[in-house]
């Protein structure tokens, strides 16, 4: 057999690890830190890969794929598996024909996410096994081992990654692929269908197979004992196990491949083998309890290990009573660098209008989130995929249990949503407030991309994964046969259109849909020539838009970055006194 | 060069994102591979990228376990822009080395006048024995200046133990076929411009 060694990031390693496997589709929905695990094995020659409008439907993709006979992968973050979590709870009693594997990437240290959720405690609820891969090359050999579980228990497997598996890169040893033939598809209704006669038959089957996994698990290539200083005995699982071996080089480690069902007898045998028993863990309490619920009991640590965040040796080390080392710092304060929409970014415009008009803005996951941050500082909540038009739909019908005195009854109150996002949940949103006669105003914010997972297609824009030929999503014609009376689509470039559409569509009684339409600037990357500033009066206006390009001189003129300006034009719209010209410079 | 605790020497590379951290992490990730070293590269991306502070870390030795880092446990840092070098200092290792892009690039907090930026932040790493090399510029003089990342790449090249066709192979693989010459001539101008000192 061929052998290559690659630098593969996790997630170039389960891809590897699934196409390997003789996994044929693949299916998902972009969310960091998970999107290129999907993006790399659409790569690869011979499989099937799609990005699906959300998680649920990859999810349901991925299943039909397993019931037709193939190996499928489905790829999502974190709080995508709480969308696919209805069709996952079900397809745990149907099990899988061909073997069906879920790819999931938390987020333990909350660098791109709305919250900092456990993935894990899935797998306990939906009672399937879940794997916790520790490197890249592990990610590779877990993902093949996946798909021969779900084949040999009939059980679809969660593996589980985090950002530092995914984002980390190592060396990986890549194989030749082992191919699966096509298995048949046998009518067998009391297995596929889930009504309850027959969930309640599959329901004892899923507690017969968690035992059968456990039973497997003990005796597993997933338990790894490594006995060296008996005083100490750590378990652990994933990334962590890194952590641990590099904090405690002489303590007893066990580390944990399968984490759900729990090897029950390898844990109390390594219990009773050493003095003092640990679960160090990231962010959650996912192992301890299940090892506490064992009957081991677990000793104190020096420091307690902190309940979020992300762990690190260091971390491990002081939970030891272990001196981490001294340091050195720049005791000055240091200014802030959040990130910021880019300069030439579509949605400033729209967010500098809604601040001015003093809207309560209803907002969503995406780059779009950003109008939350000083100084366009416009968004007033972002919760989840698709809940900035539900929410504005329940913040317009709070209203109407208004005494009139309360202030923000004055104000207009505005969903915010990419297109990206509109596809993956708004659409029912929307649906729904039409169906009850909602009213407020709705702003799709379409920039022809996803653009914070890095640029993917979806079904707006119309690219596909494997740049399959497909069609464009006409958002106005969408809104119109939802039954929006008021749909209007503006050049969100544009501040006079902008502005008009935003006034006409709030003094509307009705519902008002607003779609804004101009390409993401990472995605049409043509500049312009800065545009000319002359006779500034300081006013400070275009500083309100928060271009990255856009600063102050010493005496406190506005002045362009020439580096940075893309030459989009946007302050010089703001500017009250028409000082910025970008006239002529094209 | 080796980490006393860890058996590994750790590179924490930190800068705004689009200076190319990503890449010239990825570049020595892979010189360090080819010298046949074990490697763990970690990256954060997403959210953080638009503009945002960003740090990329690079582990490399005989036996590598974790891809993160602590503060006191950098053996070099890299950092692509100046105020990012204060913030991310206490990583740095006692007996380690700070290598810093002499530019200061104004975040918008900044630019929007509701905070201001640090005084001295050269004369302060300085003083830190920070090696400051202003590579944006010799980007620019070499005719690429997307290039300061391959410029940092070759001053940290002088401190570090693989041989220069190693580094040159990497980066010819690496950077788009049009740009190799000029980035291989960014590498040696910013090798050259810290050994002069």
């Amino acid at each position: 057999m061929a052998v290559e060694s690659k630098l593969l990031s996790g997630n170039e390693a389960v891809a590897q690890g699934a196409w390997e496997a003789g996994c044929l589709i693949g299916a998902g929905y972009p969310g960091t830190p998970s999107t290129e695990a999907l993006e790399a094995f659409a790569k690869y020659d011979d499989v099937y890969a799609e990005w699906a409008p959300n998680e649920k439907v990859a999810f349901e993709v991925a299943s039909g794929a397993s019931m037709g006979g193939v190996r499928a992968m489905v790829t999502m973050k974190h709080v995508g598996v709480n969308v696919a979590a209805d069709p996952l709870y079900s397809m745990s009693y149907i099990g899988v024909n061909g073997g069906l594997v879920l790819f999931a990437a938390d987020d333990p240290g909350i660098f791109s996410s709305q919250n900092e959720q456990d993935s894990r405690f899935h797998a306990l609820g939906a009672r399937v096994p879940l794997l916790e891969p520790a490197d890249p090359a592990e990610a590779k050999f877990y993902v093949k081992q996946a798909f021969a579980i779900s084949e040999r228990f009939d059980t679809p497997v969660i593996v589980r990654s985090t950002v530092r598996l995914s984002h980390t890169k190592a060396v990986v040893e890549c194989e030749d692929r082992a191919d699966q033939p096509r298995k048949e598809y046998e009518k067998n209704p009391v297995k596929w269908v889930m009504m309850p006669a027959n969930a309640k038959v599959r329901r004892k089957f899923v507690d017969a197979r968690v035992a059968e996994l456990a039973e497997f698990n003990n005796a597993s290539v997933f338990v790894r004992a490594d006995y060296r200083d008996t005083n100490i005995g750590v378990i652990c699982a994933g990334v962590t196990y890194n952590h641990v071996r590099e904090a405690l080089p002489e303590a007893s480690v066990l580390k944990l491949g399968m984490t759900y069902p729990i090897p029950d007898q390898a844990i109390l045998d390594f219990a009773s083998r050493v003095d003092k028993v640990y679960v160090v863990e990231e962010a959650s309490n996912y192992l301890s309890m299940q090892v506490k619920a064992l009957g081991v009991e677990l000793s104190e640590f020096v420091e307690p290990i902190p309940p979020d965040d992300e762990l690190s040796p260091g971390i491990v080390r002081r939970a030891f009573g272990i001196e981490t080392p001294e340091f050195d710092r720049f005791d000055g304060a240091l200014p802030p660098r959040p990130p910021a929409l880019c300069a030439g970014c579509p949605h400033r415009l729209v967010y500098s209008e809604l601040r001015r008009m003093n809207a309560v803005v209803n907002g969503d996951i995406g780059c779009y989130t950003l109008g939350a941050l000083a100084p366009l500082s416009s968004v007033d909540s972002v919760v989840d995929m698709g809940a900035s038009l539900s929410m504005a739909h329940g913040m317009e019908l709070a209203r109407q249990f208004s005494d009139k005195s309360i202030a923000i009854d004055g104000r207009p109150i505005v969903g915010v949503i990419g297109d990206s996002t509109f596809a993956h949940s708004g659409i029912t949103s929307l649906l729904g407030t039409v169906y009850n006669q909602g009213s407020g105003t709705l702003c799709i914010l379409d920039n022809r991309t996803t653009a914070m997972t890095g640029m993917q297609g979806n079904p707006v824009n119309g690219i596909t994964l494997q740049n399959r030929p497909s069609r464009e999503l006409d958002l106005v014609k969408l809104c119109e046969a939802l039954g929006v009376e008021d749909v209007q689509r503006v050049d969100s470039q544009n501040l006079a259109d902008v502005r008009a559409a935003l006034k006409r569509a709030v003094a509307s009684d009705g519902l008002s849909v607003i779609v804004f339409c101009s390409p993401c600037r990472l995605l049409v990357r043509t500049r312009k020539e800065p545009p000319t500033i002359s006779d500034c009066k300081r006013c400070g206006a275009c500083l309100k838009i928060g271009c990255p390009a856009l600063g102050t001189d010493d005496e406190g003129h506005a002045k362009i970055d020439e580096t940075q300006c893309i030459g989009c034009g946007q302050c010089a719209q703001v500017c009250p006194f028409g000082c910025i010209s970008s006239e002529g410079r094209e | 060069m080796a980490d006393k605790i860890n058996g590994a020497t750790t590179v924490l590379l930190c800068g705004v994102g689009g200076q190319g951290t990503i890449l010239a992490a990825d570049i020595l990730a892979k010189v360090a591979a080819r010298a046949g070293l074990q490697i763990r590269l970690s990256e954060i991306h997403g959210m953080s990228q638009r503009g945002g502070s960003v740090i990329t870390i690079v582990r490399f030795g005989q036996t590598v376990l974790s891809p993160v880092t602590d503060f006191g446990c950098a053996d070099r840092i890299v950092a692509f822009e100046a105020t990012e070098a204060l913030r991310y200092l206490p990583y740095l290792a006692k007996d380690g080395k700070l290598l810093v892009n002499s530019e200061e690039i104004v975040p918008l907090p900044v630019l929007i006048g509701a905070v201001e930026m640090p005084e001295n932040t050269l004369e302060f790493l300085e003083q830190r024995g920070a090696k400051l090399i202003d590579s944006t510029k010799i980007a620019e003089e070499v005719g690429n200046p997307k290039a300061t990342n391959i410029v940092l790449m070759g001053a940290l090249s002088t401190e570090l133990d693989f041989p220069v066709e190693i580094w040159e192979e990497v980066i010819s693989k690496r950077v788009p076929p049009k740009t190799i010459e000029s980035n291989l001539a960014a590498f040696a101008a910013g090798a050259k411009a810290v050994s002069q000192e």
